[in-house]
C-alpha cells in the first residue's frame, strides 16, 4: 500500500480562520490522525457545517460536502449509507450541531450512525461575529444580549449520554496530542463517535479563552479513578465539573451501527452495486397489486 | 346502457370503510372492469364520516362520477350527506339497526338490511360490511363466486373459521338482496378481461422510483406522501437498500443530498409543509449540482390547509420556492402509469443534469385506486450521467476540476472513494475546481453553466403528451392527476360536436414552451385547467411567452376532485359567451 503523507492531505486553499483560532489546531490534529492511520484521502469524506469551523472541509484534501447550516449529521448519514466503505466525518460549530441542527444531533445519536462528529466548540457564533450561541455561558455579553446571556447553555456531553451515545469525548485544541488519540479511538467506534473539542474564539469570545481552559479543565484520562465504561459514572463526572473536563468520557464496547443494523441493508457500497430490477422481481410485485 | 356505475359505501371512520371499498374494487377488477376507487376523507383517525366510492367501466376511467347508483350506509350522517348523490328510485342499502330515513328530497329507494345482525348471526360483528358487499354484488348481478374467493385469499391468513365467517357474510348479504326481488337491479356493461393492476399513483411512483435503482428513501410521515415511504419500507430490504424515518423534512433533503453525492440513487417524498422546509436543501443541490429526487404529493395549503383535500398549489413553489435562482426540474404525472414513468424518469434526470428533480404529484393521484394496464419495465434504461472515468483521474497531473465550464453545462462528477477525484462540493459559489470564489466574472459563468444544462429539456420529448388535438378548435391545457378528468370532459364534448382536445404538460419546468407552442398554433381557444386558485400553470406559461388572447383558465380550489362536468360546462361557458 502507498504510504500516505501530511502532503496528501493539504489543499492549496489558504486558512481563512483569525490567527490563533482553536480551529487551526481541531484541523492539524484530525489530519495527523489520518495520516498515521494510513487512510487515503479518497476514502474520506467530510462533511461540513456553516460557521467559521464549517471551513474545515475546505481544508482537506479529502472529498468535501459543504452543507446548509445545522444540516451535516443527516447529509453525513447520507453519504454514509451510500458508501459505507468510506470513513465519514461530521464536522462543524456549536451553532451548527446544538442550535439550528440540534434535532439532528439527538436523533444521531440515537440512531447511533457510523459518522464521528467533531464539534469544534467555542461557545460562540464566530462566522456571525459574536454572537451567543447554545453553549454560551450563563451572562455572557454580546452585541445581541448586552445584557447579558439570561439563558442556561446546553451541556453537550451529558445530553450526548443521556440520549444514548456509544463514544462521548471532549478534546482541548491546544493539547494536540490527546485530541489526535480521540479521534483515532472515534475513527475506530462501530457506530456514532462524538469529540467535543473546546476550540477557542479569539476574536468574539473574550471569557472561554486559552488560558480559562488551562486552568478549568480536568483531563479524565489522567485520572485514575476514572473509568470510561459506565454512562451512569460519565454523567454523574460531567455535570460534577461542568463539563470542563477532557478526554474519552464514555464508551460502548458493544455499540452496533445504524448501518449494520438496517434489516436488509447491502454490505458492499451501494454507490457501486448493480441497481437494475430483473423482469421476474418486478413481475412478482406487480402481482401484489392484482 | 351508461359507460361508468358507481357504488359508494359511508359511515365512520374506522369502520373499516377503506378495506371495504378495496375489497369491492379488486374483485370487480380481476371481473375484468376497470376502476376508479376513491375516498372522502377527513384528518382523523376514528369517527368523523367517511366514503369510498369504486367507479366502475368497460374502459379506463380516471375521475369521479357525478352521481352514485348505489349507496351503502353505515350511519345516517352518510345517508344525510350523501343521499342526493343517488338518482330517483337508486338503492340506497342502509343498516336496519339505523332505523334510517331518508332526507327531505331524497327520492331514492331506501332499502333496509339488517347488516350487523346478520353479522352477529355468522358469529363476528366485524363482518358487516362483507354482508353489504354480498347484497351490492346481488344488486349489480355479479356472480358471488369471484368475491368470496377473493375473500378465502384475503382472510386466509387469519384462519379458517375467519375466512368462512366472512364467505358466509357475503352469502347472507346476496341471499337478501335477491329475496327483495333486487337480483341485477343494474346491469354493468360487458367486462374486458385483461392483465390489470389496481393501484394508487403512490404504489406505481414506489415501483417506478426502486426499479430506476433507488436504494436510499428518507422521509417524514406526511399524508398523503407516505405510502411511497411505507411501500418502500416494505421492498428496500430484499434489494439491499434502506429507507429512513428521519426526524424531519430539513434531515430527509440533506440525507438525500448526502446519498446523492456518495453516488448512490436516493429519494425523499412529503407534501406542502415539508416540502416548503425541503427549500433550502433543495437550493444546495442545485447550486452543488448534486442530483437529487423529492416528490411532493400536494394537498390543499398554505399551512396545514385542508390535508385530506386534493389541490395542485404547490407548482410555483416547486419552481420558484427557494432562496437566489437555483435550477430545478419539476415533472408531473397524471396517472399512476406515468407516476411510474416519472419515478423512474426523475432520476435519470437528476444524473443526467446533476440537479434537484422535483416530481409534483397530487393527492388524488397519489391516494385513488385505479386500474393500470402494462406498467412496461422495459421501456426505461437506467441512465447514470455524466460520470468521470477511474482511467482519467489517474492520468490527471492536478487537482480534478468538478465543474469545468463544458458546452452543455454539464461536467462529470467524480464519486467518493474514487482515487484522485477529491473535490469539494458546496453551496458556496465556486470556481470550477469546486474551491469557493467570489470573483464576479467567475460567478457569472458558474450561474450561466448551470442554467444552461437545462435549456435542451425545454423541447424534451415526453414533456407534453396530447390527445384529440387534431383539428381541435378548443385546447384544454393540464397537468397532474386531472388529466383524467379532462379526457372525459373532452369525449363529452366531442359528442356535442365541439372539437375539443387536451395538452397534458407533464415537464412544468423548464417550460416546454416550443412543443407547446407547437400543438397549440391551430387552437381557437385554449383553456387552461388547473385545480389552484391563482392559476399558477397560466402564470408559468405566460413567463414562457405562451399567452395571447385565446388563453382562459378555469381554476378549481374547493378540495373536491374536478368533474368532467366542470371542465365541460367551463368550455359551454366559452362557447356561449364567446362564440368559439
Ligand atoms: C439557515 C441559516 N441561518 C443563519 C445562517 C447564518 N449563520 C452562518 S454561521 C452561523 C452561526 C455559526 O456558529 P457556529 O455553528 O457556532 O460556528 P462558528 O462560526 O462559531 O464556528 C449563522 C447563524 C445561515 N448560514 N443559515
Ligand atoms: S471568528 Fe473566532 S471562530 Fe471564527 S476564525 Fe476567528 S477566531 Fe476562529
Ligand atoms: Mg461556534
Amino acid at each position: 500500500m502507498e504510504t500516505v503523507t501530511l502532503q496528501d492531505y493539504k489543499t492549496s486553499e489558504k486558512s481563512w480562520w483569525c490567527p490563533g483560532c482553536g480551529d487551526f489546531g481541531v484541523l492539524a490534529a484530525l489530519q495527523k490522525t489520518l495520516v498515521k492511520l494510513g487512510i487515503p484521502p479518497h476514502r474520506v469524506a467530510i462533511v461540513a457545517g456553516i460557521g467559521c469551523s464549517g471551513k474545515m472541509g475546505n481544508y482537506i484534501n479529502s472529498y468535501n460536502i459543504h452543507v446548509v447550516h445545522g444540516r451535516t449529521l443527516p447529509s453525513a448519514l447520507g453519504v454514509k449509507l451510500a458508501n459505507r466503505d468510506l470513513l465519514v466525518i461530521a464536522a462543524g460549530g456549536d451553532g451548527d450541531g446544538f442550535a439550528i441542527g440540534m434535532n439532528h444531533f439527538v436523533h444521531a445519536v440515537r440512531r447511533n450512525i457510523g459518522v464521528k462528529y467533531i464539534v469544534m466548540d467555542n461557545h460562540i457564533y464566530g462566522l456571525t461575529k459574536g454572537q451567543n450561541s447554545p453553549t454560551s455561558d450563563h451572562g455572557q455579553k454580546v452585541k445581541a444580549a448586552p445584557f447579558g446571556n439570561v439563558e442556561s447553555p446546553v451541556r453537550p456531553l451529558s445530553l450526548a449520554l443521556t440520549a444514548g451515545a456509544t463514544y462521548v469525548a471532549q478534546g482541548f485544541s491546544s493539547n494536540q496530542a490527546q485530541l489526535a488519540r480521540l479521534i483515532e479511538g472515534a475513527i475506530a467506534h462501530p457506530g456514532f463517535a462524538f469529540v467535543n473539542v473546546l476550540s477557542p474564539c479569539v476574536t468574539y469570545n473574550k471569557v472561554n479563552t486559552y488560558d480559562f481552559y488551562k486552568q478549568m479543565l480536568h483531563d479524565l484520562d489522567e485520572d485514575p479513578d476514572y473509568q470510561p465504561d459506565s454512562r451512569g459514572g460519565a454523567i454523574a463526572a460531567v455535570l460534577e465539573r461542568e463539563e470542563l473536563v477532557t478526554g474519552l468520557i464514555y464508551h460502548d464496547p458493544g455499540s452496533v451501527a445504524y448501518e449494520d443494523a438496517l434489516p436488509g441493508f447491502a454490505e458492499q457500497p451501494l454507490a457501486g452495486r448493480d441497481i437494475t430490477l430483473g423482469q421476474e422481481d418486478f413481475l412478482e410485485l406487480l402481482a401484489s397489486y392484482r | 346502457m351508461p359507460k361508468s356505475l358507481a357504488w359508494m359505501i359511508g359511515g365512520d371512520q374506522g369502520e373499516g370503510i377503506d378495506a371495504t371499498g378495496d375489497v369491492f374494487g379488486r374483485v370487480l377488477s380481476r371481473l375484468g372492469y376497470c376502476i376508479y376507487g376513491y375516498r372522502h376523507f377527513s384528518s382523523r383517525i376514528k369517527g368523523g364520516h367517511t366514503n369510498f366510492t369504486v367507479r366502475i367501466a368497460a374502459d379506463r376511467v380516471l375521475a369521479p362520477q357525478a352521481n352514485v347508483e348505489v349507496l351503502v350506509a353505515l350511519t345516517q350522517e352518510t345517508i344525510d350527506r350523501n343521499g342526493h348523490l343517488l338518482l330517483s328510485g337508486a338503492p340506497l342499502l342502509a343498516d336496519s339497526q339505523l332505523k334510517p330515513v331518508l332526507p327531505d328530497g331524497c327520492e331514492a329507494r331506501l332499502v333496509e338490511i339488517p347488516l350487523t345482525q346478520i353479522a352477529r348471526e355468522v358469529g363476528a360483528a366485524v363482518v358487516r360490511n362483507m354482508v353489504a358487499v354480498g347484497g351490492s354484488a346481488a344488486l349489480f348481478g355479479l356472480p358471488l363466486d369471484a368475491f368470496e374467493a377473493y375473500a378465502r385469499e384475503k382472510f386466509e391468513r387469519k384462519g379458517e373459521t375467519v375466512a368462512l365467517q366472512n364467505v358466509e357474510a357475503l352469502r347472507r348479504g346476496h341471499a337478501f338482496i335477491e329475496e327483495l326481488g333486487l337480483r341485477g337491479r343494474f346491469s354493468l356493461p360487458a367486462p374486458r378481461p385483461r392483465e390489470r393492476y389496481l393501484m394508487t399513483g403512490n404504489d406505481s411512483l414506489a415501483l417506478g422510483t426502486l426499479a430506476a435503482g433507488c436504494r436510499i428513501m428518507a422521509a417524514y410521515p406526511i399524508t398523503p406522501a407516505t405510502d411511497i415511504m411505507e411501500n418502500l419500507a416494505g421492498l428496500f430490504p430484499r434489494f439491499g437498500g434502506a429507507v429512513c424515518q428521519m426526524e424531519d423534512e430539513l434531515a430527509a433533503i440533506t440525507l438525500v443530498i448526502g446519498a446523492n453525492y456518495a453516488g448512490a440513487r436516493a429519494m425523499t417524498a412529503t407534501s406542502g409543509p415539508g416540502f416548503s422546509l425541503m427549500q433550502e436543501g433543495i437550493g444546495l443541490a442545485s447550486m452543488a449540482e448534486i442530483p437529487a429526487v423529492v416528490v411532493d404529493t400536494q394537498r390543499v395549503g398554505p399551512s396545514t390547509g385542508m390535508p385530506t383535500k386534493n389541490e395542485q398549489s404547490d407548482l410555483l413553489a416547486a419552481v420558484f420556492g427557494g432562496h437566489g435562482e437555483g435550477q430545478r426540474i419539476v415533472i408531473a404525472p397524471g396517472t399512476a402509469v406515468q407516476a411510474f414513468e416519472d419515478g423512474f424518469e426523475a432520476f435519470n434526470l437528476a444524473d443526467r443534469y446533476q440537479c434537484p428533480v422535483i416530481v409534483l404529484s397530487d393527492l388524488a393521484l397519489a391516494q385513488w385506486l385505479q386500474s393500470v394496464e402494462n406498467l412496461p419495465l422495459g421501456g426505461h434504461a437506467i441512465d447514470r450521467g455524466a460520470i468521470v472515468a477511474q482511467e482519467e483521474l489517474d492520468r490527471l497531473t492536478g487537482e480534478f476540476e468538478r465543474y469545468r465550464l463544458t458546452e452543455d453545462g454539464i461536467s462529470p462528477r467524480a464519486l467518493p472513494g474514487m482515487p484522485k477525484g477529491q473535490f469539494l462540493a458546496t453551496g458556496v459559489e465556486h470556481a470550477s475546481s469546486g474551491k469557493v470564489s467570489e470573483a464576479p466574472q467567475n460567478r457569472i459563468s458558474q450561474m450561466e453553466k448551470r442554467s444552461r444544462k437545462l435549456d435542451a429539456l425545454r423541447a424534451r420529448a415526453g414533456a407534453i403528451e396530447t390527445s384529440r388535438m387534431d383539428h381541435a378548435e378548443v385546447a384544454i391545457v393540464c397537468f397532474g392527476s386531472i388529466v383524467g378528468a379532462v379526457d372525459e370532459a373532452v369525449e363529452l364534448l366531442r359528442q356535442e360536436g365541439v372539437r375539443a382536445g387536451r395538452v397534458q404538460v407533464r415537464q412544468l419546468w423548464p417550460m416546454p414552451d416550443i412543443p407547446l407552442a407547437t400543438a397549440l398554433g391551430g387552437a381557437a381557444k385554449v383553456l387552461v385547467a388547473e385545480q389552484n386558485a391563482t392559476g399558477e400553470m397560466r402564470q408559468l406559461m405566460r413567463i414562457a411567452g405562451l399567452e395571447d388572447d385565446r388563453y382562459r383558465s378555469l381554476v378549481h380550489f374547493d378540495g373536491t376532485l374536478l368533474t368532467p362536468g366542470r371542465v365541460v360546462a367551463a368550455v359551454q361557458e366559452l362557447s356561449v359567451k364567446e362564440g368559439v
